[in-house]
C-alpha cells in the first residue's frame, strides 16, 4: 500500500461480443472504499473509453450494474474491493443466463416479456366509501421484502435452470416468482394464477437449491419464503378433489385453452 | 447516414421514471398510441431513488392538514418564487394520485386504523409524506412499470434522443440512437413530452444517477423552448462524505423525519443557533420539544433539523467552515441517539430505515443502530427546466410538454422534500392528458429529411473529430466539468468564479468538439458520453448565467456579494432561451400576481 493509501491492483476483465472475445488485464490504482464499479470506471477513463458497462445509481437501488466478480454474481457498485483478495487479478465477467451483447452487458429484455405474461394485481373492491382500502401493517410486512426486488436478475443468473439447461422457454425463473409471490400475497388481490404457475411458469422445474437466495443484494429469502409458498399453493389446489375431477374430464386449464374451450 | 428505424405515435415520452411512466399510463388510457423512450432498461430510472416519500395531504395523521396548508408550506419553501397555479393544482391533486397508486399495487406504511401512514419531513407542517419504509421510489416505479406494461405503451430502452425534430414552430418527432447497436431512430409524433429529468451530473459530488446529464432542458432549449429558475439547484444537505467513492450518495431526510440530529464535532446541535425568521414560530425551542413532535405530539414544533434544505446544507457548510466539521468534512447525524428514548430502538431505526442501514453497512463499514453518520451537502435537485403551462405542461413550443424534474415552476426556489414524487404523480398525469389531446387534435407532422440527415451527421462527428495528435476522451471531459461546477458554481457563488466558470464552459466546448471516440457503435459509452457532454455543457452555462443574473440570495441561490433576499428580485423569475446566433440569452420576467384567495390562504397559514 503507498504512502496516499493507494495501490495498483491488476482486474482481468472480459472484452468481447455474441461472436467471441477474451479477459483482458487492466491495471489501475485503487484506494479506500472503492467498489469493483469505481475501478472499472476508472479503465475507461484510463485504458478503455469502449469498455461496455451497464450502470445506473450506483448505490445499489437501480439493479443494472450485475456482473460476476471472480466467479460470483454481484452488484459491481456494492462489491468493495477491500472484501476482495488484492494480490492476485480481480475477474469481472458478464451475467451467463443471458445472450451476451458486448463486454459486461447482456441483454436481459426477456425478464422483461416474461413479466408481461404474469397475470396482474386485481384489486378486491374499495373497503371505504372514498375508494380507499384498510390495511394492516401486517399484511403490508408480508409482501415488503419481496417488493424490495431491484431486478438486478442476478437470481436469474445463477438458477441452474435458466444458466445451465437455458429452459428460458418454459420457466420463468428466481425473479419473477418473487414476483408472482408478491402478487399472490398482495393484501388487495383477488386474482388467481395458481395454474399458471404451474402450466407456463414452470414453478415445477425449481428444486429449491437456494442459489437465488444465496446472491440475492436485496437478501429476498427467495426460496423459503417466494417459492415454497407458491409451490404449496400450487399443490394444494392441483390435489383438491374437485379441481382434479374437472380436469380429469375436461383437461387441464391450458389444454382447454389451446382446444379453444375457455 | 439516413439509415434508421421509423416509429410513429400519438404521443412519445422521452423518459421512464415516474414523471414518464404516469404521462405514458395517462395518454394509453386516454387511446392514445404510445411510445416511451429511456436510456436505461424499465425501471432504473432515478426515481428509484427517491427514499423520504410523496406529499399529498391526506390528512391520515393529522386532520388538520389539508391542500391549503400543503400550498401555503410549498410557496413558503419556494421563497415565493413557485408558479401559484401549479402549487394549487399540486397540493389539490396529490391526494388523489397517491391513492390511485394504491389501486395500481402500491404498498404504503400503514397507520392502526388501517389506512396510508404518513411522515413528517423538513417544511411541512404536519406528517404528510406516504411512504414505505425509505424505499418509496421504487414502490413507486415499479407500480407504475408493472400497470403500465399492460397498457399496451411501445417500450424501447437503452434508447438516447439527440435531437427534437420540429415542423415549423411545432415539435413533431425525436431522433435516436440505440445503445446496443448504435442504430438509429426516428420517432415520429403527434406530441412529445419530455420526462428526463435532472441535471445533477454536471456535478462531482451529486446524489444522482449517470443518467442526470441535463437531456430533456437541452433537446427543449435546442427546439427554441425556455427554460426557466436555472440558477435554483438543490444540493441536499445529508449526502454521504466517507468513504471517498461514495461521496454525495444519499442519505435520506427520513432519518431526520425519523428523529435524527445533526451535531458539529463538539456535540451540539448547531441548527438550533440559526432559525431563519420565517420559520421562528414553526421551530422547537428545546431538543425536548423537536423529539416531542418527531413522536407525534401536535402541540410539539418541529426540531431544526427539519428546517428546508436550503438553510440545512448552509449551515453545515459553515460549521466544516469554522472548524467544527466532522473528521471528513462533513457533520454528524446521529439516529443511534434514538434508542435511550424508546424501547427496541436499534429493531425500530432496522425497520423504519433498512435502506440505509444497508447502505452504510454495505459502503461504510457503519452501524447507524450504533454510530453517528457523516453527511454534508450533495447535489441533488434542479428546481429550474422547461417552462410549462401550469395547467396544460406544455412548453413554449407547441406540441412539446414537459413533466417531473425537467419541468419547472412547482418548486420555485427551494423544493420541499416529497414535494417530487408528488410533482411527477401530478404533472406527469396532466402532461399526458394535455398531449394525447393535443396529438388527436393535431394528429402527425411532417418530419423532414434533411433534419433527420444532420441529426444523424451530428450523431457521429465524435468519431470523426479531433485534429493531430487529439487524446482525449469524453470521460476526461465530463470529470473536468464537474470538478470545475463543483469548485465554482456550487452552494456560496461569487461573480468572479461565476465568470471564470463562464469562461471555462466555452473551454470546455471547444475540448468536446474535439473528442475522439476509440471502438465502434456498438454500446461504447465513450462515444455515448461524448454525446452527453453537450447536454452537460448547456446545462452549466444555464446555472452559471442565471447564477450570475440573480443578485441576491434566495432560497438555493446563495450570493457571497448580496447576502440577503432582495424585495424587488422576489418578484421575478429567470428566462433563458436560445437566441437566433446561437448564443444564451437571459431575460427578467415579472412574476404573475398572486390569486387573491390563494393570497388570502398564504395570509391566514403564514
Amino acid at each position: 500500500m503507498a504512502a496516499s493509501g493507494t495501490k495498483k491492483v491488476t482486474f482481468e476483465v472480459w472484452r468481447g461480443d455474441a461472436t467471441g472475445g477474451a479477459l483482458r488485464p487492466y491495471e489501475t490504482e485503487v484506494s479506500e472504499g472503492m467498489v469493483v464499479l469505481d475501478a472499472l470506471h476508472r479503465i475507461q477513463e484510463e485504458h478503455a473509453p469502449d469498455l461496455a458497462v451497464r450502470w445506473n445509481c450506483k448505490a445499489g437501488k437501480c439493479g443494472s450494474c450485475s456482473a460476476e466478480v471472480n466467479g460470483n454474481p454481484r452488484l459491481t457498485c456494492m462489491s468493495r474491493l477491500s472484501d476482495i483478495p488484492l494480490d492476485k487479478p480481480v475477474r469481472v465477467e458478464p451475467m451467463r443466463a443471458f445472450p451476451l451483447i458486448r463486454d459486461l452487458v447482456t441483454d436481459v429484455s426477456w425478464n422483461y416479456e416474461v413479466k408481461k405474461k404474469i397475470k396482474p394485481l386485481k384489486p378486491r373492491a374499495p373497503d371505504a366509501p372514498d375508494g380507499t382500502w384498510r390495511m394492516d401493517q401486517r399484511d403490508v410486512d408480508r409482501v415488503m421484502e419481496f417488493r424490495k426486488c431491484i431486478e438486478c436478475f442476478l437470481c436469474q443468473d445463477v438458477c441452474h435452470v435458466l444458466r445451465e439447461h437455458q429452459y428460458h422457454d418454459r420457466f420463468v425463473g428466481p425473479r419473477h416468482l418473487v414476483y408472482a409471490a408478491a402478487l399472490e400475497m398482495h393484501p388487495l388481490d383477488t386474482e388467481d394464477r395458481r395454474d399458471d404457475l404451474r402450466e407456463e411458469h414452470g414453478i415445477g422445474y425449481c428444486n429449491i437449491t437456494k442459489c437465488c437466495t444465496d446472491v440475492c443484494p436485496e437478501n429476498i429469502t427467495i426460496t423459503d419464503n417466494a417459492i415454497i409458498p407458491l409451490k404449496e399453493r400450487v399443490v394444494d389446489n392441483s390435489y383438491d378433489p374437485l379441481v382434479g375431477l374437472v380436469r380429469l374430464v375436461l383437461g387441464s386449464k391450458k389444454e382447454r385453452r389451446e382446444r379453444g374451450q375457455d | 447516414m439516413a439509415d434508421h428505424q421509423t416509429h410513429e405515435f400519438d404521443v412519445l415520452v422521452i423518459g421512464a421514471g415516474g414523471a414518464g411512466l404516469r404521462a405514458a399510463v395517462e395518454a394509453a388510457a386516454a387511446g392514445a398510441r404510445v411510445g416511451v423512450v429511456c436510456k436505461s432498461l424499465l425501471g432504473k430510472a432515478h426515481t428509484v431513488m427517491a427514499e423520504g416519500g410523496v406529499a399529498a395531504a391526506l390528512s391520515n395523521v393529522d386532520e388538520r392538514d389539508s391542500w391549503r396548508v400543503h400550498f401555503a408550506d410549498t410557496m413558503r419553501g419556494g421563497q415565493y418564487l413557485n408558479n401559484w397555479r401549479m402549487a394549487e393544482i399540486h397540493a389539490q391533486e396529490a391526494p388523489d394520485r397517491v391513492r390511485e397508486l394504491e389501486a395500481w399495487g402500491a404498498l404504503f406504511d400503514r397507520t392502526p386504523d388501517g389506512r396510508i401512514l404518513q411522515r413528517n419531513f423538513g417544511g411541512h407542517a404536519y406528517p404528510r409524506l406516504a411512504h414505505v419504509g425509505d424505499r418509496t421510489g421504487l414502490e413507486m416505479i415499479r407500480t407504475l412499470q408493472d400497470h403500465g406494461i399492460h397498457t399496451g405503451m411501445d417500450v424501447h430502452m437503452e434508447v438516447t434522443v439527440t435531437r427534437l425534430l420540429k415542423d415549423g414552430d411545432r415539435v413533431v418527432g425525436a431522433f435516436a440512437y440505440d445503445r446496443e447497436k448504435g442504430r438509429f431512430r426516428v420517432f415520429k409524433a403527434g406530441a412529445v413530452i419530455l420526462a428526463t429529468g435532472g441535471v445533477g451530473r454536471a456535478y462531482k459530488i451529486n446524489s444522482n444517477s449517470w443518467e442526470y446529464t441535463g437531456d430533456g432542458h437541452t433537446l427543449a432549449y435546442d427546439a427554441g423552448a425556455e427554460l426557466q429558475d436555472m440558477e435554483f439547484l438543490q444540493f441536499h444537505p445529508t449526502g454521504m462524505v466517507w468513504p471517498p467513492s461514495v461521496r454525495g450518495i444519499l442519505v435520506t431526510e427520513g432519518v431526520r423525519g425519523e428523529g435524527g440530529v445533526l451535531r458539529n464535532s463538539e456535540g451540539r446541535r448547531f441548527l438550533f443557533d440559526s432559525i431563519p425568521d420565517a420559520y421562528k414560530d414553526q421551530t422547537a425551542d428545546s431538543e425536548e420539544e423537536g423529539w416531542s413532535y418527531c413522536q407525534g405530539d401536535k402541540a410539539a414544533r418541529r426540531p431544526p433539523e427539519l428546517l428546508t434544505r436550503d438553510h440545512v446544507a448552509r449551515m453545515i457548510l459553515k460549521e466544516v467552515a469554522e472548524g467544527r466539521g466532522s473528521p471528513h468534512g462533513g457533520v454528524f447525524l446521529d439516529i443511534a441517539w434514538i434508542k435511550e428514548r424508546i424501547p427496541n430502538g436499534e429493531e425500530h431505526i432496522k425497520r423504519k430505515l433498512p435502506g440505509m442501514h444497508h447502505q452504510f453497512k454495505e459502503l461504510a463499514d457503519l452501524d447507524i443502530t450504533q454510530e453517528p453518520m457523516e453527511v454534508g451537502p450533495t447535489t441533488h435537485y434542479m428546481m429550474g427546466g422547461i417552462r410549462v403551462d401550469a395547467d396544460s405542461q406544455m412548453s413554449t413550443v407547441p406540441g412539446l410538454f414537459a413533466a417531473g424534474e425537467c419541468g419547472t415552476g412547482l418548486h420555485g426556489a427551494n423544493r420541499l422534500g416529497g414535494n417530487s414524487l408528488s410533482d411527477l404523480l401530478v404533472f406527469g398525469q396532466r402532461a399526458g392528458q394535455f398531449a394525447a389531446e393535443f396529438a388527436k387534435k393535431n394528429g402527425l407532422g411532417r418530419v423532414s429529411e434533411d433534419d433527420v440527415k444532420r441529426s444523424g451527421q451530428a450523431a457521429l462527428a465524435p468519431f470523426e473529430g479531433g485534429g493531430p495528435g487529439q487524446t482525449e476522451n469524453a470521460f476526461q471531459i465530463q470529470a473536468a466539468l464537474q470538478d470545475m461546477m463543483q469548485e465554482k458554481v456550487g452552494i456560496i457563488r461569487s461573480p468572479e468564479l461565476i465568470k471564470e466558470a463562464l469562461e471555462e464552459i466555452a473551454e470546455l466546448r471547444h475540448r468536446a468538439d474535439a473528442v475522439v471516440v476509440e471502438g465502434n457503435r456498438e454500446y461504447n459509452p465513450g462515444w455515448h458520453t461524448a454525446l452527453d457532454l453537450h447536454n452537460l455543457l448547456t446545462v452549466s452555462e444555464g446555472i452559471a448565467r442565471a447564477a450570475l443574473a440573480r443578485e441576491e440570495s434566495r432560497g438555493a441561490h446563495t450570493r457571497q456579494d448580496f447576502t440577503e433576499k432582495d424585495p424587488e428580485w422576489g418578484g421575478v423569475n429567470l428566462i433563458m432561451v436560445k437566441g437566433k446566433d446561437g448564443a444564451m440569452q437571459v431575460r427578467r420576467e415579472p412574476t404573475t400576481p398572486l390569486r387573491p384567495d390563494l393570497k388570502a390562504i398564504i395570509e391566514e397559514i403564514g
